[in-house]
């Protein structure tokens, strides 16, 4: 195990998992995205989940911040279960921030606002009490001199801070990233991949799509290789990354390692 | 992203940035300069045979007389540009009312799932009806039928009955302008929004309607360059606005020029928003380029 993950505070799972996922099915149409997972996040823990574009990684992630109804199974946050009928989606969602492949950023708000939006209107915190708690997280990040700055004049790794700073600005319990350095130059991934560095450190609950393998290897506690829909394989990096045990795990790393990207 | 498909003309001189460098500016100027010539070469020509051909036909003293005459006109300008006054009230009023109803309706229409589909229905019947009727037909079912229930204080005079008619007629195209503007926002946008835990509303109304709006304004002027023109319509139902207050004189003199008059205020207060819509639509364009780089 690396440094950064045997490092970290809070590895041991608590009582009461953040995130508890058991039969999950998502289908778009007649393709069934999602076929069944099962998978739980120990508060504090950090687990990345690695396998071929399409096998319902982002799909996943999307299913537990609730942007996607899903169609079987059940998802409990915190010992809530959030796909229980009647639930109020806007506050779950208010508890799980999660960070796009594409930033997604406000085009028309500055930087600032982008981050202040969320904390004023549904948190409803004065502007400028939103404003100072958001200056202290841009601070942290490198990005206060950037606040007055509009997302088109940010380069797209300042552009994914800021999307991180603005899901953080919430406080959310759980944090879901998605991809968030693939749309990047390959020399700005490393400045986003130091800000979930910093974040583990800090034992920030983290469910990490990514197809940085060296990353996943480095910051995660436990790794899930996705396939066709299901986890096929689940369990700590070293495990996963030097000793595969299903036939398509060991294809998917042989070619990622062909590539070049572990 | 190309935001031009057209081949380059001699107005593109703005598409050279610095990537074009200094040789190509030097290269294109004498092009510039002369397709510049011969569009002045061509125009003076053009115009020149047709007001050749006007004056030279057997008809044109008459025409000049009651179409052209400097007396009339100078008589007449003051009462018609008084009568503008009127237009205006009419065209701002309305234009006022249907940003607002335009909007509702837009929004009614982009409520999603099975619970509004009434609301949805409703708002896509109006937008169909009334783009469907021709103008006129409105302006003559609201001025001359609602004064004629006859319901004990509703207004005769015809003024708010034009107003109520514009603004419908022109809700139902801008409320297509301002759907077209919120379709045009990326739906990854209000996953971004809904994620932070906006409500639907929230994420319309601070993130999805300024991008929306933003991108519609050269349309909606469009829009309301054909407001301010239709507003001559509703002297069928006895406004005395500039048409009418033309058409009184016209009547008195015998004689045309009024109508002249008209179009020449029409075309002095159209041109300049015309321009502006353009200037708009080249600042998109740039921002477009420039954001998509």
């Amino acid at each position: 195990m690396s440094s950064t993950a045997a490092g970290r505070a809070g590895a041991t799972p608590s009582v009461t998992p953040a995130l508890f996922v058991a039969g999950l099915h998502k289908s778009f149409g007649q393709l069934e995205v999602l076929q069944g997972i099962d998978l739980t996040v120990a508060q504090h823990e950090v687990v990345c989940l690695i396998g071929a574009s399409g096998s319902g990684k982002s799909t996943l992630l999307r299913c537990v911040n609730l942007l996607e109804p899903i169609d079987a199974g059940r998802i409990v946050v915190a010992g809530e279960e959030i796909t229980a009928p009647g639930v109020d989606v806007n506050r779950i969602r208010r508890r799980i921030g999660i960070v796009f492949q594409a930033f997604n950023l406000f085009p028309h708000m500055s930087v600032l606002d982008n981050v202040t939006l969320a904390p004023r209107k549904v948190l409803r915190h004065a502007p400028a009490e939103a404003a100072d708690r958001a200056l202290a997280l841009l601070e942290r990040f490198g990005l206060a001199d950037k606040r007055a700055e509009f997302p088109d004049r940010l380069s797209g790794g300042q552009q994914q801070r800021v999307a991180i700073v603005r899901a953080l600005a919430m406080e959310p319990e759980l944090l879901l990233l998605d991809e968030v350095t693939s749309a990047l130059d390959p020399e700005l991934v490393a400045e986003v991949l130091a800000v979930i560095r910093e974040l583990a450190r800090g034992g920030m609950t983290m469910l990490i799509a990514t197809h940085e393998m060296g990353f996943a290897r480095d910051i995660a506690n436990r790794v899930c290789f996705l396939d066709a829909g299901r986890i096929l394989e689940e369990g700590p990096p070293e495990q996963i990354f030097r000793a595969p045990r299903a036939e398509r795990t060991q294809r998917f790393l042989q070619r990622v390692m062909e590539a070049g990207r572990l | 992203m190309f935001s031009r498909v057209g081949p380059l003309d001699s107005g593109d001189l703005i598409n050279i940035g610095p990537s074009g460098g200094p040789p190509r500016v030097r290269g294109r100027q004498p092009t510039v300069l002369r397709s510049t010539f011969v569009a002045l070469v061509s125009t003076v020509v053009v115009f020149g045979i047709l007001v050749w051909i006007t004056v030279n036909a057997p008809g044109w003293a008459d025409v000049q007389a009651s179409f052209f005459s400097a007396t009339v006109f100078s008589n007449a300008f003051p009462d018609i540009a008084a009568a503008f006054w009127v237009n205006i009230q009419l065209f701002a009023i309305a234009e006022v009312l249907t940003l607002v109803l335009a909007l509702v309706l837009a929004v009614l229409r982009s409520l999603p799932g099975p619970v509004f589909f009434p609301l949805r229905f409703l708002a896509t019947i109006y937008a169909d009806i009334f783009r469907a009727v021709p103008g006129v037909l409105v302006i003559y079912i609201l001025g001359f039928g609602i004064p004629g229930l006859g319901l004990p204080g509703i207004p005769t005079d015809p003024f708010p009955y034009a107003v109520i008619a514009l603004t419908l007629i022109y809700s139902a195209y801008v409320s297509e302008v301002y759907r077209a503007g919120i379709e045009s926002v990326h739906p990854s946008q209000e996953a971004a929004a809904r994620s932070l835990g906006l409500s639907r509303l929230q994420a319309l109304r601070y993130v999805i309607l300024p991008q929306a709006v933003r991108r519609v304004i050269p349309p909606l002027l469009n829009d309301f360059i054909g407001l301010q023109k239709d507003t001559v319509l509703v002297s069928y139902i006895g406004v005395v606005e500039i048409f009418r207050q033309s058409q009184i004189t016209q009547q008195a003199k015998f004689n045309y020029t009024p109508y002249m008059a008209t179009a020449l205020v029409f075309i002095a207060v159209t041109i300049p928003l015309a321009r502006l819509t353009d200037v708009l639509v080249q600042r998109d364009r740039r921002r477009a380029a420039a954001s998509s780089r």
